[in-house]
């Protein structure tokens, strides 16, 4: 006899039980903390500070361990965390042309003032697994000197003293900045909501997406102008105190890329820019978002735009992770009152057709 | 730590008035999608995150909270909104259609007629009618602009063509108050005549496509047809296997691998009140019990 | 020179006042004739009546320009309480407002120098608040429209006295329209830009 499927509730708190158990894994072995995730698995952490628009290591390490390491979900954790956060204004632009630099490479020029500085990278390293990392490794002291006081400057502005790139558009005068968290987004939007939505886009979106402008699908002629990471400051200016109030300091990874130029009979030729900044080091997502934000500003620069990377209703309601992870998981959730719609109808469809495809000589004989 | 403390109905203040500004403008424009600064929520996108900001912009100590997902009350995801809730508004639950004053909604509309101290929030997952013939918002916003609606005629057009009826089972657009078209969230057709002169108000949140919009109390609603293809509800052939209900919409369940199904309501608290009423089904010897309270007091 | 601390005070409880302002709002917008009571009760400056107010602390904020009528703009008070509880900007263009307040009907602009929103987007229009002596006595009318069954009678006496007729404007207007909220003392009823009045007299 049937009964109903009920104990929906009891169900859900099992489950969640039987995660954190899982989650937790064998309890003889020792549980990982904040600090190792945020010291050891840095790089993750730095993606879900990015993505998850919020700069606070110890919450994305929380995020990451609570999501058992699995990134989308441990961004939606922290997105979630932010959406209701009490806003109390908006910081300074952070100058990141007094980046305190750990990392900085050009490949548009072979030496820059202040040099380039290969820092932490897996570039150059041998993809070949490490047996002596797998337990007790010590390593070396890294080698040091005196830090330098070698200014830094931006390689675009370097090429901008001469005119060879365009000049960074600037807004007005006082113009507020878009927010996408905060105001419905409409088309077409302006490169400063363009580029937030980038900024908290997917990695892997960004990447493919970047990826096929260089194959031809809204090619741009890319150089790395410059790749740095390292700290700077943020300021705050609160309007009753009347001046910028330090906040601290935070780390970021900033791409500009160099593009292929422009220019008209009345507009001498320059180069075009693409830009790319991320919390913490991030260069593949930095590069990425570059590629696809001068890819992006074809409308702008009268160009024609046929490319998906182009496309920025395509690329802006598609960049992000926890929007369409919601959306295709949703479809695990039950669906069998629509389903039972569709089951209906095409049983009816199906009994017509066969209906309308039995030979007459067969409806005779039946009769 | 930032220790996370959260508001009543889990919104902060300055969200729920943003919210309520778009739900005052969508009940002035009827069926018009308003756009809002949808936020993250603590439940994924497509889960009903939508009907959970409306719910918790409306939602007051007051109020009496029931939710459904597919017509029930104890399906996964309504447990977990109704908990939601519960916990960070504290507000009353029922399963009773006829005590609650907000009814949170996903692919139904309850059998029990509404009344006018109700509201009806729906959780929409695409907003726009249009989207599946024209992927473009900028594209779709100017065709409801000019009320440009050709291309969905020659969509179900086409259909009757093809099939000799128009192929949409669930979602079935309609027209609110000779302008606007409109998606009704995935309810089947089956429901949409309960939409129009509804005496309660309804409500719809996309919260994923960041899209608010309503039908206000006694509101025409019409389903989109043909003269010479009128609209025509679904049917069912038999009556519901436990209360005998003969105009509910009926889940089919599928009983073994042989090919036995049995049909029974969707909407689970009518079917309780029915055999509650001492309606009986061909098969409904059964206590309707909840199966884990049973093994809890046994 | 009033000082903040001698403002009048916003809302006690501004989470639930809130929420019970707005439902009463939302039940006049979703009914349009029928007169919501609004019941929490914040202290009003000078002339601007409760309902008035609370629906300010409700409904206002820094993303929510307003304009005010040349009687309200010209009261200290009223624009101090204003800003100290809502921080919403007062402009002077009211094509931008998002809320425009009427203390004296007499004062009320031609709508159409109101935002009337656009057809893509109809809903960015101004909600005018017009404050009215009286909504449950004076001429009758007769309204009609979503949200009522069949037709609304509203008792009020309201300036400007042609109010309804140059709502009429809606009409042809829409999508695009002006949403009114008519405010006497703590009785709130709205006549959305989709609502039909016809005056039936005294």
């Amino acid at each position: 006899m049937y009964v109903a499927v009920k104990g929906g509730e009891r169900a859900i708190e099992n489950a969640h039980r039987l995660l954190a158990h899982k989650r937790r894994g064998d309890q003889g072995i020792t549980e990982i903390s904040l600090d190792q995730i945020s010291e050891q698995l840095g790089l993750a952490v730095d993606r879900v500070m990015s993505e998850g628009s919020l700069y606070d290591r110890e919450l994305a390490a929380l995020a990451i361990k609570q999501a058992r390491g699995d990134l989308i979900e441990a961004i939606f954790l922290v997105r979630a965390f932010r959406a209701t956060l009490p806003r109390f204004g908006t910081s300074e632009p952070v100058d990141t042309g007094a980046m305190r630099v750990q990392r900085r490479v050009s490949a548009t020029f072979k030496d820059i003032p202040g040099g380039q500085i290969l820092g932490p990278t897996f570039d150059y390293t041998h993809r070949l697994l490490d047996p002596s990392l797998a337990e007790g490794f010590v390593p070396e002291a890294p080698a040091t000197t005196e830090a330098s006081t070698a200014p830094t400057p931006r390689v675009t502005d370097i090429l901008g003293r001469d005119g060879l790139i365009e000049s960074s558009p600037e807004a007005e005068e006082g113009a507020s900045v878009g927010d996408l968290t905060r105001e419905p987004l409409n088309f077409p939007a302006d490169r400063d909501l363009r580029l937030q939505n980038l900024a908290r886009g997917d990695e892997g979106f960004l990447l493919a997406m970047g990826y096929s402008t260089q194959r031809g699908y809204g090619r741009n002629h890319p150089f790395v102008g410059e790749i740095r990471f390292g700290e700077v400051e943020v300021e705050f200016a609160a309007e009753d105190v009347g001046f910028a109030v330090p906040l601290g300091a935070i780390e970021l990874t900033e791409c500009q890329m160099v593009n292929q130029f422009k220019g008209s009979a009345t507009e001498a030729p320059c180069f075009t820019r693409g830009y790319g900044l991320a919390f913490g080091q991030s260069e593949r997502k930095t590069m990425s978002m570059a590629l696809v934000d001068r890819a992006l500003r074809a409308r702008e620069l009268g160009e024609e735009a046929l490319a998906p990377a182009q496309d920025e209703e395509f690329v802006m309601s598609h960049s992000d992770n926890v929007q369409a992870t919601g959306f295709v998981e949703h479809l695990k959730l039950p669906h069998y009152v629509d389903f039972q719609s569709e089951l209906g109808l095409l049983r009816k469809l199906r009994k017509e057709f066969a209906e309308a495809n039995t030979p007459d000589a067969m409806k005779e004989a039946a009769e | 730590m930032n220790a996370p403390a959260y508001n009543f109905a889990y919104l902060d203040e300055q969200t729920k008035r943003m919210i309520r500004r778009a739900i005052l403008k969508a009940i002035a424009i009827p069926g018009y999608q308003v756009p809002f600064a949808s936020r993250e929520m603590p439940m994924p996108y497509g889960w009903g995150t939508g009907g959970v900001q409306v719910t918790a912009a409306i939602l007051g100590p007051q109020d009496v909270l029931k939710v459904i997902d597919q017509g029930s009350d104890d399906t996964t995801n309504a447990i977990s909104i109704r908990k939601f809730f519960a916990k960070t508004a504290g507000v009353a639950t029922t399963t009773a259609t006829d005590e609650a004053t907000v009814i949170q909604t996903r692919h139904r509309i309850p059998e029990t007629s509404l009344h006018a101290n109700q509201v009806l929030v729906y959780q929409v997952p695409i907003p726009e009618p249009l989207r599946f013939l024209e992927p473009r918002e900028t594209e779709t916003r100017r065709m409801h602009a000019l009320a440009e609606y050709g291309l969905m005629h020659v969509k179900l057009y086409e259909d009757i063509a093809r099939f000799g009826h128009i192929a949409t089972a669930y979602a079935y657009p309609v027209k609110v108050n000779a302008r606007y078209v409109m998606d009704p969230s995935p309810t089947p057709k089956f429901d949409n005549p309960k939409m129009d002169n509804c005496p309660a108000l309804q409500l719809f949140g996309a919260g994923r496509e960041k899209r608010i919009y309503a039908i206000p109390p006694y509101t025409q609603v019409v389903s989109l047809d043909f003269e010479d293809h009128p609209f025509e509800p679904y049917r069912f052939n038999a009556p519901c296997a436990l209360c005998a209900a003969e105009n509910s919409y009926l889940d089919e369940i599928v009983t073994d691998d042989k090919g036995g199904r049995m049909f029974v309501c969707s909407d689970t608290d009518y079917c309780e009140g029915r055999q509650a009423a001492g309606h009986h089904g061909s098969l409904s010897a059964a206590p309707y019990k909840e199966k884990a309270q049973e093994a809890s007091n046994g | 020179m009033t000082t903040i601390a001698e403002l009048p005070p916003g809302f006690a409880d501004k989470v639930l006042s809130a929420q019970s302002t707005f439902r009463s709002v939302m039940d006049a917008m979703a009914r349009p004739g029928s007169v919501q009571r609004i019941v929490p009760m914040a202290g009003a400056p000078g002339m601007m009546m409760r309902g008035t107010a609370a629906i300010a602390l409700t409904l206002f904020d820094h993303d929510t320009p307003l304009w005010l009528d040349a009687r309200m703009a010209e009261s200290l008070d009223v624009t101090k309480w204003l800003k100290f509880h809502t921080g919403a900007p007062v402009v002077q263009d009211s094509s931008i407002a998002s809320f425009a307040l009427i203390r004296d009907g007499a004062l009320l602009p031609p709508l159409d120098h109101f935002a009337l929103g656009t057809s893509e987007y109809p809903d960015r229009s101004t909600t005018v608040i017009i404050q009215v002596d009286s909504l449950n006595s004076g001429r009758s009318f007769e309204l009609r429209g979503p949200g009522i069954d069949g037709v609304a009678t509203l008792q009020a006496s309201i300036k400007p006295f042609d109010l309804f007729e140059r709502l009429r404007f809606n009409e042809a207007l829409f999508p695009r329209g002006i949403d009114v909220v008519l405010v006497a003392d703590d009785a709130v009823v709205a006549i959305p830009r989709t609502t039909r009045v016809v005056s039936k007299g005294s």
